[in-house]
């Protein structure tokens, strides 16, 4: 069998009038089958590829015996989140590009597998074996700064090895960007919110409404008497092109967007207060996983056309191919080799059109890709009425110009150790977007669980004796 | 879950609003605001906090109940709940002693401007006052304003109450009599924008509290980007006090009419919801 078994989904001319999940999951029949595809390689490649460490052969190996609850514990072991990196991780680039079956044909579809008993698990209401240590040894406190992927991550691995943590979460509601970001269709809040409660039920206190930096600074929690911190606060600063009528109505970053209908439910408007504006024709600069939802989205918020513009090509594209097809199977035109250049309004101060360029592949540039030339007097108009900007984001400032001493590279990420996440400020550590700029979910996710086990086992030899002295960390 | 402690009606569509906020008591400065959400259906809406105590661990905000969410925010009684209170977010205002200052506030504006001209009172400054609303029903804090004021000076459009025009009519007879060191002018933009017109002639520095469409108020969306001086600026993060000179005012007008059709409606269900309230009871 060189083929993966297919996963259900809504079909398209339904689902972009909905804003229910498009990927419908594996039947434990279905999820049985493709699991008994795997052929339990004795040196997993798969395994290095997973940042989260998971035993990968292991929990496939259960679901092929049917065993799913068993499953989903091998998976909890390693991964705090797995019902989320089932359905965002790009596996394709990770474990299943190394799979052994991929040689001569598609890969295991692990992720599909590891969604299927997340969502097993949450359906059948199944605990998995409490993974807090039994041992009552005192831990110290710590504060984890971002309920996002890395810090729930971060904190729930600290907790299950006995720490004490508190999150500190500066909007209402934590999940970071899988709450305010990633919209329902792909991650039903249902689901983000039972792996939050998991995180909690490790014991993990989560204060929302706390702008760490602003209601409370990283002196002040020391103070308090937390021994390390973890600043995990994502890439939340939306970057703006720069050209001429950005500020006109009905231009908005991707965030802005997004927040307004995934965090705020702006797309239940007016059950829910908070307002969205969507036109007729949209466009959404840009081309990652952000651009297609935020296109995905006006969709469904009831847009005629929705066309992404992109400077490079098709192969350039940053977004998972997956991503890529579902927004092109609901309707979502894409604009390659195109550069806007100028947002032009009305005298209400309402977009009316854009002003775009064509552009041609170069020669490649420092990222490796085909620099992006403007071909001379390929200049036109496009008439649009709203504009998403979805070209990014950096890290937000707010915390860290109120941390004096944690260094910062010239992005303005701080700059921390690759492997134990430690910063310029002692105690201090950080991992995911904040550090590496936005990347993924899983590679935030991984870096969180990296800088746990450094903060648990006293970060490293040099700094061990000054760490159990200052910190009284506990080595296991 | 923050407690409300008390709510006094200041003028006719006015209240303000003391609420349980200890985090935010503690840090808060004149200048900055919160983030509140009145429940889990609500729009997170930015307000200047008008007062703050660190003993009772309280916070206060001043409102004009103009939409669905400020009149759903006014019908809250003492004893009931904020489901979520964040902050306190931008920058403080700058709370130096120059000489003598021009405090102008209007409409709501006076209650932002109130625990910025204490401070600049408390720090050696001479400080003049004028308030002003459109008439003598919605003139708010007066006798607050008046205590930290050397002079108050009160305008109202109809002349209802105080001297009949705009907060610029005393404010011009002040710059021509005296040596102005610093003018700070809070309330609707197009008052902020005839103010700085005005000092600007004058050349007299200016500073302008702008309350710009936000959502989370941390950086986080860019919604509340304002044109200073040719650069954008995120008045959450950037503010939200900014040189009044450089403002372009026109432009933060109408990104603030951004939702004009949505507010009508969301008010309009509201409106519709309410009667159906009263007949049904």
């Amino acid at each position: 069998m060189q083929k993966r078994l297919l996963m259900p989904e809504q079909l398209p001319q339904d689902r972009i009038k909905n804003f229910n999940e498009v990927a419908l999951g594996y039947t434990e029949d279905q999820a049985v089958a493709e699991a008994k595809r795997c052929l339990q390689c004795k040196k997993a490649p798969c395994m290095p590829g997973c940042p989260v460490e998971i035993d990968i052969p292991g929990f496939i190996e259960l679901i092929a015996k049917r065993k799913f609850s068993e499953a989903l514990n091998i998976l909890r072991e390693k991964n705090n989140l797995p019902a989320i990196c089932g359905r965002v991780c790009p596996q394709e680039t990770q474990c299943e590009i190394v799979c052994t079956l991929k040689k001569k044909g598609e890969p295991v579809a692990i992720g599909r597998l590891e969604r299927f008993a997340a969502d097993w698990g949450r359906k059948n209401r199944r605990q998995t074996t409490d993974h807090r240590p039994q041992t009552t040894g005192e831990k110290p406190r710590a504060a984890v700064i971002g309920a996002g992927p890395a810090g729930l991550t971060c904190a729930g691995d600290l907790a299950k090895t006995g720490w004490k943590v508190t999150i500190f979460e500066s909007l209402h509601a934590p999940g970071g960007v899988l709450r305010y970001g990633i919209p329902e269709f792909r991650m039903p809040r249902d689901v983000l919110d039972y792996e939050i409660e998991y995180v909690k039920n490790l014991g993990v206190e989560i204060k929302t409404n706390i702008i760490v930096g602003r209601t409370v600074t990283i002196e002040e929690l020391f103070d308090a008497g937390y021994k390390a911190v973890f600043i995990g606060t994502g890439a939340g600063f939306p970057y703006f092109l720069g050209i001429p009528g950005e500020n006109y109505n009905g231009v908005y970053s991707a965030n802005e967007f997004l927040t307004r209908a995934n965090l705020m439910k702006a797309y239940k408007f007016p059950e829910y207060d908070t307002p969205i504006k969507v036109g007729k024709k949209v466009a959404v600069v840009g081309a990652g996983n952000v651009a297609m939802d935020s296109a995905r989205v006006a969709l469904r918020l009831g847009a005629e056309k929705v066309c992404i513009i992109y400077r490079r090509s098709r192969s350039e594209m940053p977004a998972r191919a997956e991503e890529i097809h579902h927004a092109e199977e609901e309707g979502i035109e894409l604009n390659l080799l195109t550069l806007p250049i100028e947002i032009i309004g009305d005298d209400k101060g309402w977009v009316k059109q854009m002003r775009c360029l064509k552009m041609k592949l170069g020669e490649p540039d420092d990222s490796g890709r085909r620099r992006p030339v403007k071909i001379d007097g390929s200049e036109y108009l496009e008439d649009i009425d709203t504009v998403v900007i979805a070209i990014g984001q950096g890290p937000n400032p707010l915390l860290l110009s109120q941390t004096s001493g944690l260094k910062l590279n010239k992005r303005g990420n701080i700059v921390a150790d690759d492997i134990t996440g430690e910063t310029s400020l002692e105690g201090v550590y950080a991992g995911g977007d904040i550090v590496t700029g936005a990347a993924t979910v899983i590679e935030a996710m991984g870096a969180g669980k990296r800088v746990a086990r450094a903060i648990d086992n006293g970060v490293n030899s040099k700094h061990e004796a000054r760490n159990t002295k200052q910190y009284q960390m506990t080595k296991i | 879950m923050h407690k409300i402690l008390d709510v006094k009606q200041l003028s006719k569509d006015i209240k303000s609003m003391t609420v349980s906020a200890p985090e935010i008591s503690k840090r808060a400065k004149p200048g900055q605001f919160i983030v509140l959400r009145i429940d889990e259906k609500g729009e997170r809406i930015p307000l200047t906090i008008n007062d703050f105590d660190v003993k009772t661990g309280s916070i206060t905000i001043i409102f004009q109940e103009v939409g669905k969410t400020t009149r759903k925010l006014g019908m809250l009684k003492k004893g009931d709940f904020l489901i979520d209170v964040a902050g306190p977010l931008g920058h403080p205002g700058r709370v130096e002693k120059l000489g003598t200052v021009v405090c102008i506030g209007g409409g709501v504006g006076a209650a932002v401007i109130y625990p910025e001209a204490r401070a600049l009172k408390e720090i050696g400054n001479n400080v003049l006052s004028i308030i002003g609303a459109r008439s003598g029903d919605m003139i708010i804090l007066e006798d607050k304003m008046r205590k930290i004021s050397d002079e108050l000076f009160i305008t109202t459009d109809d002349g209802s109450y105080g001297r009949k025009g705009v907060v610029t009519d005393p404010l011009k007879e002040i710059l021509t009599k005296k040596k102005i060191d610093l003018v700070i002018a809070i309330g609707p933009i197009i008052m902020m924008k005839f103010v700085c017109l005005m000092t600007k002639q004058f050349n007299i520095p200016t500073i302008v509290n702008l309350n710009p469409i936000m959502v989370d108020g941390t950086g986080m969306c860019g919604s509340c980007r304002v044109t200073v001086g040719n650069e954008v600026k995120f008045a959450c993060v950037d503010g939200p006090e900014f040189d009044g000179h450089l403002v372009d005012f026109d432009e933060l007008a109408k990104r603030n009419a951004r939702f004009a059709e949505e507010e009508k409606k969301s008010s309009y269900e509201f409106k519709k919801e309410l009667c159906r309230c009263k007949k049904d009871s």
